[in-house]
């Protein structure tokens, strides 16, 4: 009996920037000087404040903590391809994104040195807080976006989400929501190759990450991650499809986790060095630099300009964070429920006479 | 006789046990080649192989439901989630399946499987790594909860949870992990499941406990006992369900008085269920009501606030005092 072929996939890989900084002029996306200088700009803050906060976690001053060192084009780019209407939501290693979209310095000071207080960004009403419980934001973000499309708004989610998530059934579940929603969501999958020591070969058995979602009839691609301009150009699209009514985009970004999942595991108990130095050489930001000075908008003087300009923002930041001391003890009782619960109150009662 | 922390019994348990029984496996998330993010698993994939020493994909549930597949079909498998607050995605699997394969086949098909989880807080962790919410397990029917809170008792309880017939969550308190060293023969005698400890006897007041509040709660028994003279019993609960009511309300109808800590949040806490059995039993021995000090019904505050969460050395010593005066 002949049988005939009744579905065909092919994965699309999108590279505009390689990781010599040399660019395809035929994809190069037409972008404003600003706008080119804004993500330079987003992606070296994010580095700078991760390294930052490294130190400041190795000196006992913040906890626990994960960083996104290498990672800045996947999330950070995204972000600035959005329109102000839109939703964020994502997982904890987005910190150029958040950043893009008005997080303050000082905010993952505060979250990683244990105050609720960091997850709110009043500039930035549609930023969620990151996400820990891994996958499960996946459908909370097509939540967001039925409650969208049912009001009539033409706004789009953008949700982020690491490899290892991948593996988990909120992800699964959530995808197909989305795919039988038609939700206007952009999936981005940040595949940094590792989960915590896990590697993708361990996670899954599918070459890609997108063809998981066109398992779910979802169109999607892969793009270098490493790349700002390919994230922003795929992303862009993608978001405008959304907006259209078209149903979501699954965007799987390569990129790689240049050091730690946090800073309770040690890379080199797992993974060869030599791994890491490969992908050193893809940096997002080197690249991006070399892009920069070719159009003529980067020199010397402008980078220790910047240099000076984040060291300075965030020595602020340290300053907020560290002289932070006059809050209530109880503040978490304030934010149970909407609504008076006695019990409450007479625990509070016990708690203050206690807490000092 | 070896000085081991709560780690080192944990994972001296694990090799042994494996060593001994062939359908003894682990599982989880990390616990292979990087031997556990608390190194709880550390060189079993090294001496068993990848077979029984398993890095899984990053899936609570799946973990949850492979591991109820494999004890159905001989194995014993001891899996490992990360952090308690990353569990509640195997309750699915273990409320609907795995607690109850027993009762649904009346006997043809069982469970016998360990869940491995840190619990609770202090440890200046992110939020979802703090918890004590040994009360989801506890309320379902067909699993058994236990709590170490020493390593020679952690070492014991965990070998009496591989060998036992039926489901266990191991909740072991991650604050207590390295905290202290106990010497004791790791001689491959488990300990009951089911069984409360009497830690030191007395005769005024019964302190019930466990997990890490068991120390805080020690300390000040000591300090107490020394400032006043005073006799008073502590008991290391140790198996959440089924509770060992016994050892609870037969020193309770001794010393007529009772104080029962738990780092958990109150409502609904085992602590609740530690005073329902003294009523049943022994209601008429008591000369002060049952005093229980907890966490505040709140969700688990980012560490800056975690510690006046956690019931202090002050709040228990407070409670212990105005029982004994009342």
């Amino acid at each position: 009996m002949p049988s005939d072929v009744i579905a065909q996939f092919n994965i699309s890989y999108l590279q505009i920037l390689d990781e010599n900084g040399k660019v395809d002029k035929e994809l190069e996306p037409k972008l404003s000087k600003e706008k080119l200088l804004e993500m330079y700009q987003v992606m070296m803050k994010a580095r700078r404040l991760d390294e930052r906060l490294l130190k400041m976690q190795r000196q006992g001053r913040v906890g626990t903590l994960p960083v996104s060192v290498g990672q800045e084009a996947a999330s950070g780019a995204a972000a600035l391809a959005m329109n102000e209407e839109d939703w964020f939501v994502s997982s904890y290693r987005e910190v150029a994104g958040r950043i893009a979209l008005g997080e303050e310095l000082h905010q993952p000071m505060m979250v990683f040195g244990g105050f609720e207080e960091g997850t709110v960004t009043k500039s930035a009403p549609r930023l969620l807080p990151p996400q820990v419980v891994l996958g499960s934001q996946i459908p909370q973000a097509v939540g967001i976006a039925y409650a969208s499309k049912l009001r009539g708004e033409t706004s789009a989610v953008l949700c982020l989400n690491g490899d290892g998530a991948t593996s988990e059934g909120d992800w699964h579940e959530g995808i197909n929501f989305a795919s039988v929603w038609k939700s206007p969501v952009v999936f981005i999958v940040q595949n940094n190759h590792w989960a915590i020591s896990t590697p993708l070969s361990k996670q899954m058995n599918n070459k890609t990450i997108a063809q998981r979602g066109i398992a779910y009839d979802i169109p999607s691609m892969q793009v270098d991650g490493n790349d700002a301009l390919a994230v922003y150009t795929a992303v862009k699209m993608a978001l405008e499809r959304a907006r259209k009514g078209e149903g979501p985009t699954l965007i799987e970004a390569l990129t790689y986790r240049m050091l730690m999942h946090t800073t309770a595991d040690d890379p080199k108990k797992y993974r060869s060095e030599e791994e890491t130095q490969e992908w050193e050489k893809r940096d997002p930001i080197s690249r991006f630099r070399i892009y920069l000075e070719s159009k003529k908008l980067w020199n010397d003087t402008k980078e220790e300009a910047l240099e000076a300009d984040i060291k300075q923002q965030i020595d602020e930041a340290v300053k907020y964070f560290e002289s932070y001391s006059d809050y209530a003890l109880d503040e978490n009782f304030n934010h149970q429920f909407g609504t008076r619960v006695d019990s409450l109150e007479e625990q509070r009662a016990e708690f203050n006479k206690y807490a000092k | 006789m070896p000085k081991l922390t709560m780690v080192q019994a944990i994972n001296l348990a694990l090799h042994q046990e494996m060593e001994k029984d062939e359908s003894v496996l682990v599982m989880g998330q990390d616990i292979g080649k990087n031997g556990g993010v608390f190194r709880l698993t550390d060189g079993l994939q090294d001496k068993f192989g990848s077979d029984r020493a398993i890095d899984t994909p990053l899936a609570e549930s799946a973990i949850m439901g492979s591991a109820i597949g494999m004890a159905i079909n001989g194995l014993k498998p001891v899996a490992e989630i990360q952090f308690s607050g990353f569990s509640y995605l195997t309750l699915g699997q273990l409320e609907g399946n795995g607690s109850r394969m027993r009762n649904r086949t009346q006997g043809q098909f069982t469970c016998p499987l360990v869940l491995r989880m840190p619990y609770g807080g202090g440890v200046r962790a992110l939020e979802h790594h703090s918890e004590s919410k040994e009360t989801y397990y506890a309320h379902t029917a067909g699993i058994k909860t236990v709590i170490p809170s020493t390593p020679e008792t952690a070492y014991r309880l965990l070998l009496g949870a591989i060998r036992d017939p039926d489901p266990v969550v191991f909740m072991e308190p991650k604050h207590s992990y390295r905290a202290f060293k106990q010497d004791f023969e790791p001689d491959g005698v488990a300990m009951e499941l089911g069984k409360a400890r009497i830690v030191q006897p007395g005769d005024d007041l019964t302190i019930i406990s466990w997990g890490a509040m068991l120390h805080r709660t020690q300390k000040v028994v000591e300090e107490i006992s020394e400032q006043h003279g005073t006799s008073i019993e502590l008991i290391d609960l140790q198996t959440i369900a089924p509770m060992d009511w016994k050892t609870i309300t037969e020193s309770v109808m001794k010393t007529g008085r009772a104080v029962v800590v738990q780092e958990a949040q109150k409502t609904l806490g085992p602590a609740s269920e530690v005073i329902a059995l003294i009523n049943d039993h022994s209601l008429m021995y008591l000369e002060a009501p049952v005093k229980r000090i907890t966490g505040y019904d709140i969700v688990m505050p980012y560490f800056a606030r975690e510690n006046h969460q956690i019931p202090t050395i002050e709040r228990i010593r407070d409670g212990i005092e105005e029982t004994l005066a009342f």
